[in-house]
């Protein structure tokens, strides 16, 4: 439960002269539901995208599963890639595909597991999800907000992965649904001891699903921590963000 | 060692041993056994997890697959010293099962498959006619509000798209225009010769040129590049609700994006034409000076004889249609993209062939026509 199992250390973003991280440094432990917090164009989604290799930082070091991400080469990269799968914020679904083949398509690439097996796997990962049945054979286009988000998440789920990256789980969610999937998130993260890294501001996330998390402000992590330990933290960037009175 | 070994199996017990991994690595190897297990009815089914290593989820949907099936054929079934993270994964599974029978799915029977759809194709193409239909009828519409409101047009989107889809496509249309007629004279030459009359290469190049092939080339040029284009970028602007975005605001989308796109093509057609006749002629004297021996001066003097200036009039008539048919075929397959962004490129390529096509077919019209009436 204690070992760190991503480490970003120092880093520092830049887009042209804009800089977007400088110096921060964070750690997520094995088994934790982490969340990176900031406001609008605070650079969350980028530190996530550095996490896992989408995008380049300037200087500084990232560490995921105890291996420095810029020093590998071809092969271990793709071997890194396969411990983790993410969640985009509008699902990403490919829309060629229908749901259930989106989420066979990881499990058709990576193992040598027989066509039915693959399918059972597939639904299974549906239901878990708490997509309807009916969905299944449905396309891309022709699902709600909420269904695209539980089908994608089936398709993170697909291989099993160890770390599961969120971007904004609940954006676009009615309240009652982003509770729903907050609560999922959460049985599902203690049920496949996940390690789950959340980019979000939704509060009830930040509150109910949270084990820690860090807070980007001007471009610097102004905290990390549990909620309880934001509580008890004197800044008005936080008490703003969280909405804690007085 | 195999991971799913089966140890006994007869009419009133079948004991199952699982060994080692039982994951995704492992499965492909014992699978079939499995499902011949799984086939067949026992009154009591026994699985020893004893030297069980690892399970991951793919092993723990089997077995609660298995386990699923057995309930069903009223059997019992006793799992025996199965570890807790195992057994929880094992409930996990068995939670979430979900079996493809239990799915509706619409059936398809393969002898009625192609009349289905030969019925869909005509209801598609119904809904299109009439959506083109109240597409032109809006345009239509929209044209004559603008009529009465000048100043409500848009100059400047004009102005972008006339320099987008006209003075930038001139290096191709030059290359391409240039070489057809190359190529024509070049042909041309090597009959002409046979019978001496080498001076008639300034016919057959500048009427052919003028008359038909640089509109054409030139429209089947823009159709390439810009109903492409039109449909491209209004798709897009459809899927990420810009559209919606402007009828909500109250603007025409028609007046926004349609309309300065069709007069842009308008006005640039007959130029890119012009542009076509001069370039394409220039490869007819290039060829016909270097195998005919036929001088520039010559060519221009013969030309100026011999070829009317009815040719170049009708060739730069036909360039407006053209430029009408690309631009409204190119909006109105933009304004049909939804959803997905497979539709974009679906209705791209639609939009890109129905203007080659009809650029064409309004072209053979227009020749006929042009003859009966006696031009």
């Amino acid at each position: 439960m204690s070992e760190a199992i991503i480490k970003v250390k120092n880093v520092t973003t830049r887009f042209g002269k804009k800089v977007v991280h400088d110096d921060i440094s964070l750690s997520v432990k094995e088994g934790e539901v982490y969340g990176i917090l900031g406001g609008s164009g605070s650079g969350k989604t980028t530190l996530m995208r550095e996490i896992i290799m989408l995008q380049k930082f300037k200087s500084g070091q990232i560490e995921v599963l105890g291996q420095n991400i810029r020093k590998l080469s071809h092969n271990e990269i793709a071997r890194l890639k396969k411990n983790w799968s993410v969640l985009f914020q509008f699902g990403a679904l490919y829309s060629s595909l229908n749901v259930i083949e989106n989420v066979s398509i990881p499990l058709i690439e990576y193992t040598n597991l027989p066509k039915d097996l693959i399918e059972g796997i597939a639904l299974s990962k549906l239901k878990m999800s708490g997509l309807k049945k009916e969905a299944t054979y449905l396309f891309p286009s022709e699902l709600s907000g909420g269904m695209k988000k539980r089908a994608s998440l089936a398709r993170a789920l697909a291989l099993d992965p160890k770390i599961l990256f969120l971007d904004e789980p609940t954006s676009g969610l009615d309240p009652v649904g982003a509770e729903n999937f907050d609560r999922l998130i959460r049985e599902l993260a203690s049920l496949l001891k996940l390690t789950v890294v959340i980019v979000t501001h939704d509060l009830h996330t930040i509150e109910y699903v949270l084990d820690r998390f860090c807070i980007i402000f001007e471009k610097k992590i102004l905290f990390e921590g549990t909620f309880e330990e934001a509580k008890k933290f004197e800044h008005y960037a936080i008490r703003e963000f969280l909405k804690f009175k007085n | 060692m195999s991971s799913f070994e089966i140890i006994q199996e007869d009419k009133t017990l079948c004991n199952i041993k699982i060994n080692n991994n039982f994951d995704k690595e492992s499965i492909k190897a014992v699978y079939s056994k499995v499902k011949k297990i799984k086939n067949k009815k026992f009154p009591l089914v026994k699985i020893d997890c004893s030297d069980m290593k690892a399970l991951d989820y793919a092993g723990a949907l089997i077995l609660a697959d298995l386990s699923a099936t057995f309930c069903q054929n009223k059997s019992s079934i006793v799992i025996t010293d199965m570890d807790p993270k195992s057994q929880h994964l094992l409930f996990f599974a068995r939670k979430n099962l979900r079996q493809k029978s239990q799915i509706k799915q619409i059936k398809e029977i393969f002898f009625l498959a192609p009349i289905i759809k030969a019925g869909k194709y005509v209801i598609d193409s119904i809904e299109s006619f009439i959506f083109f239909l109240s597409f032109l009828g809006e345009s239509t519409l929209q044209f004559f509000r603008i009529l009465m409101t000048p100043w409500k047009f848009r100059y400047k989107a004009t102005a972008v798209h006339i320099e987008k889809s006209g003075a930038q496509a001139l290096p191709i249309v030059a290359l391409t225009s240039f070489l057809v007629g190359l190529v024509i004279a070049y042909q041309g030459a090597e009959q002409l010769v046979k019978f001496g009359a080498n001076i008639f290469i300034v016919d057959m190049v500048s009427i052919s040129m003028f008359r038909e092939l640089a509109p054409l080339i030139a429209a089947i040029v823009i159709a390439g590049r810009s109903a492409s284009a039109y449909t491209a970028e209004i798709g897009t602007m459809k899927i990420t609700e810009e559209i919606d975005a402007m009828r909500s605001m109250g603007f025409s989308p028609i007046v926004f994006l349609v309309l300065p796109r069709i007069f842009a093509l308008l006005i640039a057609m007959p130029l890119i034409v012009f542009f076509a006749d001069i370039v394409g002629v220039f490869g007819g004297m290039i060829v016909a000076k270097s195998s005919l021996g036929i001088s520039y001066t010559e060519f221009i003097i013969r030309a100026r004889d011999v070829v009317e200036i009815k040719h170049i009039l009708i060739g730069l008539f036909k360039a407006p249609f053209f430029g009408l048919l690309i631009a409204t075929i190119g909006c109105f397959r933009g304004f049909q993209v939804t959803g997905s962004t497979e539709s974009i490129g679906r209705y791209t390529t639609i939009s890109v062939v129905n203007a080659i096509f009809w650029v064409i077919a309004c072209n053979a019209l227009i020749s006929v026509i042009l003859t009966e009436v006696g031009i």
